[in-house]
């Protein structure tokens, strides 16, 4: 079944819907909440895997918080160059392909407006992805261009000689000067791409170089360009489920000093769809969730070498929650595997 | 793979890469072409007529005519009923594939050309004026049925599946009613006997009965109920296109 990954729960969906006026007033209701994460977007960085035990809570669990309790967004540097970004960021594949539906597009521009007000940066999207660059562009526009985007975005075409064609359409949907990362959708064409991305990084034109792939596949390939090639970022999926990456290639990026972005952290929504109807086990609490999605974003972001997870969302209660997932405690190795077994058990 | 040499290694590593990128693809899954939600899909509609009223009312009435009076015989009412379905054709495939669905849906471009082919192809049949419209009989009848699916009853999927009316699928302005619609048309008539316009008719079933099994893949892939509406016209028509057409002015029999 294939289920919008913006419909992750009633409330969301009745959120989504809402008139603006609703909106807004929940807004105010949580403005201090909002506020303190928009000013805590630099916080001091996650280092190792060793982290905070589950015992020792700096979040209040459920309610929101008055603004001096609300903890900072965590974040993780990018080994490269030592560059702090939050543990959470926002992908754009369906939820932001929205069309010239102007409605859906403002509300998109919300969920942007919410993200930044929370301490998020980072921003993923591809040409693939039909609508996605230009609904991000009108949000950006909206916002005035925040200066802490930190954007994202991919090549992904098999002519080897369109890559600087297509990064300039990119880059003109979503109207900013540069990209911050690039990287090769899919490894197509890579070959090709990569060097030219290289060549553009020493030019001072991009920020940062990466690979991406996602479901699995080509596994090894990735292992292969990780090994060869000088890039700054890999993407592909991790969460409690699809946990392969484990064995071979996050080992492999903390030893060859590459970021990870970790992409389809909810399945699309199938992940949380299946956990919905199961209550949340006692250590959600502990570790300060409100819900399943905090819960598997708080494992995925938890593992060392990951430095950002992007779910996806066109719901302003959802990026709220999955920007909650990166503050307070986060699960020791123990209690990552006691999160991955129950999850498991329970899909 | 680029850079091949022509080492056992280089062969080799050649190998094992196409190999993985073959097993890649038997992983892939229809919902993974899938790249918008239910709920911007449904929203299509509601903006295309939105953006082009009252065609939403016009259509299926203009529609309605065109064709009755097409099912009554006759050479200027053939080419009246295959020149409405071209131009429905032509216009989904502007308005609709192109200017609407294409956004956000990459593939629609390459639809967008096959409703223009589908067009092409019913204008040919329309020049020709080569297609008869056979009388009663179960071809007819089912003729009859899915035409007036595709005007009346398609437009009411949207209420039945919980969704706003504004959201309808209109002939002449969504796919899958005027696919529909062209199937009937074609399973009305027969065959032409002779020459190029054989195969405009060919062309024209194929198109059609595509268009619809395109339609019910995505909507299947969207989880929907309703996608057994297309899937069953483009079951039903080819089935019953096989069933020899009684020809015109020949009475069913005692």
């Amino acid at each position: 079944m294939t289920s919008d990954p913006s419909d992750r729960s009633g409330r969301g969906a009745r959120f989504a819907l809402a008139r603006p006026s609703t909106r807004r007033r929940w807004l105010a209701a949580n403005a201090a909440r909002v506020a303190w994460g928009g000013l805590a977007v630099w916080c001091p960085t996650v280092a190792n895997a060793a982290a905070p035990s589950a015992a020792a809570s700096a979040a209040p669990s459920g309610a929101p918080a008055a603004a001096p309790a609300t903890p900072a967004v965590l974040t993780r540097r990018i080994p490269s160059s030592g560059e702090a970004i939050p543990l959470v960021g926002l992908g754009t594949w369906i939820t932001f392909n929205v069309g010239s539906d102007p409605r859906a597009r403002d509300a998109c521009a919300e969920v942007v407006h919410a993200f930044f007000a929370q301490g998020g940066r980072l921003i993923d999207s591809s040409p693939m992805y039909g609508s996605s660059q230009p609904v991000i562009g009108h949000a950006l526009a909206r916002l005035g261009r925040p200066g802490a985007l930190f954007s994202a975005e991919k090549i992904w075409t098999g002519d080897g000689a369109g890559t600087a064609a297509q990064i300039e359409a990119s880059r003109a949907h979503w109207g900013v000067p540069r990209f911050d990362l690039l990287q090769v959708h899919n490894l197509l064409a890579w070959e090709a791409h990569l060097p030219r991305l290289v060549a553009m990084k020493a030019e001072g034109r991009v920020r940062y170089v990466g690979i991406t792939t996602s479901e699995g596949r080509r596994h090894g390939e990735i292992e292969r360009v990780m090994k060869t090639q000088p890039i700054d970022f890999v993407q592909f999926t991790y969460n409690p489920v699809d946990r392969e990456v484990e064995r071979r290639l996050l080992p492999l990026a903390a030893e060859r000093g590459i970021a990870v972005l970790a992409n389809r952290p909810f399945r699309e929504g199938a992940l949380l769809e299946a956990l919905r109807r199961h209550r949340l086990p006692g250590w959600a609490a502990e570790l300060g969730c409100d819900g399943w999605a905090q819960a598997v974003l708080k494992f995925i972001v938890s593992h060392s070498a990951v430095t950002c997870a992007i779910p996806a969302t066109s719901q302003v209660a959802h990026v709220v929650q999955n920007l909650g997932a990166a503050r307070g405690p986060m699960p020791d190795a123990a209690l990552r595997a006691r999160i991955a077994g129950d999850i498991a058990a329970l899909v | 793979m680029s850079g091949a040499s022509t080492t056992p290694a280089a062969a080799g590593e050649a190998m094992a890469r196409w190999l993985e990128w073959l097993g890649d693809l038997a992983t892939y899954r229809p919902g993974d072409f899938l790249m918008f939600s239910p709920r911007t899909y449904w929203r299509l509609f509601e903006l295309h007529n939105e953006a082009w009223w009252p065609l939403p009312w016009l259509l299926p009435a203009i529609g309605a005519a065109m064709l009755a009076w097409a099912w009554r015989g006759g050479d200027a009412a053939r080419r009246a009923g295959a020149l409405a379905l071209a131009a429905a054709s032509g216009f989904v495939g502007w308005a609709f594939m192109l200017e609407r669905y294409a956004p956000v849906n990459w593939a629609a471009t390459g639809l967008a050309v096959l409703w223009g082919a589908l067009c092409l192809s019913l204008l040919a049949l329309a020049a020709s004026g080569q297609v008869r419209v056979g009388r009663g009989g179960p071809r007819r009848r089912a003729a009859t049925v899915l035409v007036f699916w595709a005007l009346l009853g398609q437009p009411l999927l949207a209420p039945l599946a919980g969704r706003p009316l504004a959201q309808a699928e209109v002939f002449g302005l969504a796919p899958d009613p005027t696919a529909i619609a062209v199937i009937a048309w074609l399973l009305a008539g027969s065959m032409p006997a002779r020459g190029a316009v054989v195969w405009a008719w060919r062309t024209a079933w194929a198109l059609a009965a595509g268009a619809c099994l395109i339609g019910a893949a995505t909507l299947a892939v969207l989880d929907e109920w309703q996608a057994g509406v297309p899937l069953a016209a483009a079951v039903a028509g080819l089935v019953l296109a096989r069933a020899r057409p009684r020809p015109p002015g020949v009475s069913p029999g005692p």
